[in-house]
Order: C-alpha cells, then sequence, then structure tokens
C-alpha cells in the first residue's frame, strides 16, 4: 500500500476525518480499557453515552459546552488567521482573576447593570490578557506560541496569589477561595433543576455573528489572506499587524467571556482549580470542527463529552480523571493522521481501478 | 555574603538548569534537522513520570533514567510519524503530543503521586569539587547533570566539526538540496525527532529521580516551553543552550534567594518569575535581530521527496 497526491483535496474526507478519527480514538479507547481490565463495552458506554442519558446529563453536557465554544470561538478566527493563539487558557485564567474581583466588589449591588458590569469586566480583562501578545508579536516579533504558553503560566500563579491572598474569604476557615457569589452577581439559571445558565445564549449568538462575518462579510476574507500569507494580505494593502491585534483581542473577549460563563455560573466562587483546561480543548475544538462555526458546534459537545464521560468512570470505574486529557489528546492526534486522506489517497497494490496518475506512474509502483 | 552562600547559589543554578539544558539540547537538534516539535513539555512529562515508576518498582536509579529516555523516545515517534510521515502540520501535532503527554503522563503516574524514593545522590569528583565557586556546581553534582555536560560536549563537537553536523544543517536548512545530494531527509529527520525525544526523556528522568525527587501530575511546570524559547533565545547555538540555560537557571531560583534575604513576597507571584524572564528574553531577542534570522531556513515546513 502506498500513498499518491490528490489531483484536488478532498471536500469528503475535511468532514469525514473528523468521525474516522473518533472511530479510531474509541476503538484506542476500547482496547485501553481492555488493557486495564475494565470490560471494554460497558466502559465506553459509561463514558460516552450513559452521561448523557437524563436531561440531567445533558444540561451537564451543556455546562462544559458553554465556555468550550465560547473559547473555541475565538480561537477559530485566531487559527484561521495563522495566529497560533494557545493562551485561551491564560486569557480565561486572568479574565477570571479580573471579573471575579469585581463580582466580590458587587456582592451587595442592587440592579440590572451588575452582571453586564461583570461580564464586559471579563471581556476585558481576557483581552487585555490577550493584548499583550499581541503587542509582543507586533512589535517585537516574538513567537506567539511560546509569549502566550508563557502568560498561561503566570496568569496561574496571579490567579493563586489572589485567592492565596488579597481575594481569599475572609470567613473561609483560611481556605484558599473566595467568598461565595451571590444570586445578583451569578448569571440567571435556564431552569430551576439545572446548571446551565444564560452564558450558552451568549455563546449560541457569539457563533452566529461570527458565521455572518466569516461567510459575507469583507473582514472574513481579509482573515482567510492573512492565513494564506502576511505578505500577501500587506501587499493587497490589509494591515496584517492589526488583523493580528483584532484576531487576539476578540479571542481574549471571548475566553474572558468564557471565564465569566464558568466562574459566575457553576462554580460561583474563586477557587484555585477553576480552570480545567478549557482553553487547550478549545484548540482541539477547532480543529475537530474544520474551522467552521456548524464544526466547532459540533465538535464542543464532543469535547464537553470527553469532560462528563471522564467524571462519569471516575464515579463508576474509579478511573483516574486523567483519562480526559488522554482521550482529548488521542482525538487530536488521530485527527491530524486522518487529515493525511484530504490531500493524499491510498492505493493498493495491484488496486483494480487505476486512477489517473497512477497510470502515469504504473513503472514507479513495480 | 560569604563564599559558602555563593557556591550553593551556584550549585541550584546548574541544578536548576539541568533540564532545561537537555530539552533545549534535543530540541536544538531537531530544529537544526528543520523540525519544529512542541510537544516537548508532553514528552517531559511522560519521561519523568516513567523514570520516577521504573525506579520505584525496579529500586534502580539505572533503570528509572532508562525508562525516561525511552519513554521519551517513543511518544516522540507519534510526532515524527504524524509530522513526518503523514506531513501533519508540525505546530497542530506538537500541540497534540504536550495534550496527549500531560494526559498520559498523569493517568500512568496516578498511583505513584506521594510516593517516595531516595533521589539519585551528588557525586563530588576529588579535588576539582574542592575549587572555590565552580567546584561544587560542577563537579559535586549527580550522574544525570555529569552526563548532560557530556551530551552538551559530544552535540557542540558534532555541529561544530563533523560531517554530520553538516549533513543535519543541510536537511534543515534546504531538504531539496539535501535530497537531491542522495541524504535520506526523512530518515534523518526521524533521528532528530527521536534524539529529542530521549533529551526531553532525560530531563523529566532528571526531574522525577533527582530534582524533586518525586512523581507530581504536571511536574515539568512548563520547562519543556521555556527550553524550547531557550533554543531561539540561543539562536540554535550550542554553546549559547548552555548559557542560556544557566542564565535562565539562576532566573528560576532567584525566588529562593530573595525569600533568603528576608523579602516578604508571596511565593506565588515570584512563581511567575520565570516565565516573565523568557518573554522578556525573547522580546530582547527579537529587537536585536529584527526577527528570527538565525531560524534554520526550513524550519516546520513538511518535506515529501516526491515533490
Amino acid at each position: 500500500m502506498r500513498i499518491e497526491k490528490r489531483l484536488q483535496p478532498s471536500r469528503t474526507m475535511v468532514l469525514m476525518s473528523p468521525v474516522l478519527a473518533l472511530v479510531l480514538t474509541l476503538l484506542t479507547g476500547a482496547a485501553l480499557f481492555k488493557l486495564l481490565g475494565h470490560p471494554a463495552g460497558l466502559s465506553l458506554y459509561n463514558y460516552f453515552i450513559n452521561p448523557i442519558s437524563d436531561w440531567y446529563g445533558v444540561s451537564e453536557l451543556l455546562v462544559k459546552v458553554t465556555p468550550l465554544l465560547l473559547c473555541a470561538i475565538g480561537l477559530m478566527l485566531c487559527f484561521k488567521g495563522k495566529v497560533w493563539n494557545i493562551g485561551a487558557e491564560g486569557q480565561f485564567i486572568f479574565a477570571a482573576l479580573i471579573s471575579g474581583y469585581v463580582s466580590l466588589q458587587l456582592l451587595q449591588a442592587e440592579g440590572f447593570w451588575v452582571l453586564p458590569v461583570i461580564i464586559l469586566s471579563g471581556a476585558l480583562a481576557g483581552m487585555a490578557w490577550a493584548g499583550v501578545a499581541a503587542l509582543l508579536k507586533t512589535h517585537f516579533g516574538a513567537s506567539e506560541i511560546l509569549t502566550t504558553i508563557m502568560l498561561n503560566y503566570i496568569a496561574l500563579n496571579l490567579l493563586l496569589w489572589g485567592v492565596h491572598g488579597p481575594l481569599k474569604d475572609p470567613d473561609g476557615y483560611n481556605f484558599p477561595e473566595s467568598a461565595l457569589f451571590t444570586d445578583q452577581t451569578l448569571l440567571p439559571l435556564l431552569s430551576e433543576d439545572y446548571r446551565v445558565t444564560v452564558a450558552i445564549y451568549i455563546a449560541l449568538f457569539m457563533l452566529a455573528v461570527v458565521w455572518f462575518v466569516l461567510s459575507k462579510t469583507l473582514f472574513g476574507f481579509q482573515i482567510r489572506v492573512l492565513g494564506e500569507s502576511a505578505r500577501a494580505a500587506n501587499f493587497v494593502g490589509y494591515n496584517s499587524k492589526l488583523l493580528i491585534w483584532m484576531l487576539l483581542l476578540f479571542s481574549g473577549a471571548m475566553a474572558g467571556v468564557a471565564a465569566v460563563s464558568e466562574v459566575n455560573g457553576p462554580v460561583g466562587q474563586l477557587i484555585p482549580t477553576l480552570n480545567l483546561g478549557y482553553g487547550y480543548a478549545a484548540i482541539i475544538v477547532v480543529f475537530m470542527g474544520r474551522m467552521h462555526p456548524v464544526g466547532i458546534l459540533i465538535a464542543s459537545f464532543l469535547l464537553g463529552l470527553t469532560y462528563v464521560g471522564g467524571e462519569m468512570v471516575q464515579i463508576e470505574q474509579g478511573m483516574p480523571k486523567s483519562i480526559v486529557g488522554l482521550f482529548q489528546g488521542m482525538l487530536l492526534f488521530f485527527l491530524l493522521a486522518c487529515d493525511l486522506l484530504i490531500h493524499y489517497r491510498l492505493v493498493l497494490p495491484n488496486s483494480a481501478i487505476p486512477s489517473f496518475s497512477s497510470r502515469r506512474s504504473k513503472q514507479v509502483v513495480s | 555574603m560569604d563564599i559558602a552562600f555563593i557556591d550553593n547559589v551556584l550549585f541550584a543554578t546548574v541544578r536548576t538548569a539541568t533540564p532545561l539544558l537537555l530539552v533545549a539540547l534535543g530540541a536544538m537538534m531537531s530544529e537544526r534537522a528543520g523540525v519544529l516539535n512542541l510537544g516537548q513539555e508532553g514528552m517531559v512529562l511522560v519521561g519523568a513520570a516513567l523514570a520516577f515508576i521504573a525506579a520505584y518498582v525496579t529500586g534502580s536509579m539505572g533503570w528509572g533514567v532508562l525508562a525516561g529516555a525511552f519513554a521519551g523516545m517513543l511518544v516522540s515517534v507519534l510526532f515524527a510519524f504524524i509530522a513526518l510521515s503523514l506531513m501533519a502540520n508540525q505546530v497542530a501535532t506538537g500541540l497534540a503530543l504536550t495534550i496527549f503527554g500531560t494526559g498520559l503522563s498523569a493517568f500512568i503516574g496516578a498511583d505513584y503521586v506521594g510516593q517516595s524514593i531516595t533521589g539519585l545522590s551528588p557525586i563530588a569528583i576529588p579535588l576539582l569539587s574542592n575549587i572555590p565557586l565552580v567546584g561544587k556546581a560542577l563537579f559535586a553534582q549527580d550522574l544525570l547533570v555529569y552526563l548532560s555536560f557530556g551530551l552538551f560536549a559530544g552535540l557542540w563537537w558534532i555541529m561544530r566539526s563533523t560531517r554530520l553536523g553538516l549533513i543535519i544543517r543541510a536537511v534543515g536548512e534546504n531538504p531539496q538540496a539535501a535530497h537531491a545530494l542522495g541524504y535520506p531527509v526523512i530518515k534523518i529527520r526521524y533521528l532528530a525527532v527521536l534524539f529529542g525525544g530521549a533529551m526531553a526523556g532525560l530531563a523529566g528522568a532528571y526531574l522525577s529521580l533527582s530534582y524533586t525527587p518525586m512523581w507530581s501530575e504536571g511536574i515539568a511546570a512548563g520547562r519543556g516551553w521555556i527550553a524550547l524559547a531557550l533554543v531561539v533565545f540561543a539562536s540554535w547555538r550550542t554553546q549559547r543552550v548552555l548559557l542560556g540555560a544557566w542564565l535562565f537557571g539562576f532566573a528560576s531560583i532567584l525566588h529562593l534567594l530573595l525569600q533568603g534575604y528576608g523579602y516578604d513576597i508571596s511565593p506565588n507571584l515570584l512563581g511567575m518569575l520565570p516565565y516573565l524572564v523568557t518573554i522578556i528574553v525573547l522580546v530582547i531577542m527579537m529587537r536585536r535581530k529584527q526577527g528570527i534570522g538565525d531560524a534554520p531556513r526550513s524550519l516546520g515546513r513538511p518535506f515529501s521527496p516526491s515533490r
């Protein structure tokens, strides 16, 4: 068997590759469970089906989808423009710290403006953190991959400093946690029985906005040109530095809103472990979702499922919680491997169906 | 400030620099061959977990070190296959390796959190270790530190004055030309990535067998990423990697110094220092050179011999 370049990239494979990657991940997962002495079928059932077998489970999935989708919306634009923002995690954490501080100041405040102010503070804090990377890239030429990663670690240390120091609950028995948020500072729930908040609407609205911008406006086109080549973008008169700024700021804002959706939603206070790696998982969402709005919506459900499923096998079968990262890593690995089939095809030796180019290169084969 | 104090600072600097040096040397080699592997952090973690488990189970440090290096190399094969054979985007593949390695190491190490072993013990070289200032730092370390010195010297010699060094460089600068001359580009790149994996695994082994010595989730704490920045800082040159590693090592223990002097600063704020220094150093380098002019010209670009 050998590989052969396709004359044109296969659109079918663009869509099939994530499905194939999921199947391969499930097969490997089954083998892994079996290897560890767990029944493969039951384990996969517990991981991927059991968590969403009732409405409460589905609502918990939506709780994970909300921050994942918000982060992924911003990252999608960045990656389309080949701006490798690996810093959604740090932007999320820094925004959580700042909006958490704002929330703590507004615990007793009354009025319709309280939540908008908190959301805005989160978005601005996320933008500020992403703005540092934008400044370092456009003014100093420092690789955004490395700077955003470093900013992730710095943000995490800042959060730890906050909850161990100035933001620690004075009545909290010295636990490194802030005071609990009050009802005024918590996002409204969709229903009393579930933990899903209105933030899911914000995420879906932003997804629609981004879909419109990408498909119907010049800005969407400019991002694509930037992704092809920053030089080309400059030649046709687009300001590539400005584009980089806008992409990073937007994605920081989205990560910031994601932070508010989590901290002022299901978590309800600042804690040292509030980041579950959504910023990194959102990277996988964007790749699995083919950098398309509809795709990342579907992919955010899949990645959300890796979280709730991981919790389920942790409870049901005593698996370590790190199985989540393992599944997420496998998913991305398999996806990147399957993406080969977009530009290449597999040709079996003595294939009965000669393709145009294999006839040309017959001598090479034998 | 007395001599003994400076001795200890230099000793700690070299110790802290060792994992950075090991990862950065490995990353430098694969980048010199034109492969950008952002999976260093993941490889360090897998190496650290496996090294600890092997040492804990067998009770032998030797097996621990070997297991660490081997594990790092094994996961780097995944990267090499997808990025080199399947020609996937190297940035994305490297990220995948880091995410996968972080998960895998936490998964296999879960049962060993909180277990303890006696770490690698330092071996003082007679006479040399008594030299004032540098004696303790350079000649009273453990075997892995000496190994890192040896690897540094070997790589420096290979890159400076051997044919192999030239071939690796050619593959990274102009793979088409190297291919035309008959050098197996993909094979050389594979070997470079695998070497990088083994080095990252060694760094992991150093962390979990000597530096801490124990296993905890995310024990690498970004050292894989800092090492990648270090390679940029060093302009892909071996001697500068060593200098840079020592500089970063010193920056990483600054907070101990400050605390030693009685400054009352939150350990979490001081914990930001290595990452902050990394950013500052990147900025200074970029400002001086106006971009990454020294990078191998084909860094990060897939190569297909049939094209």
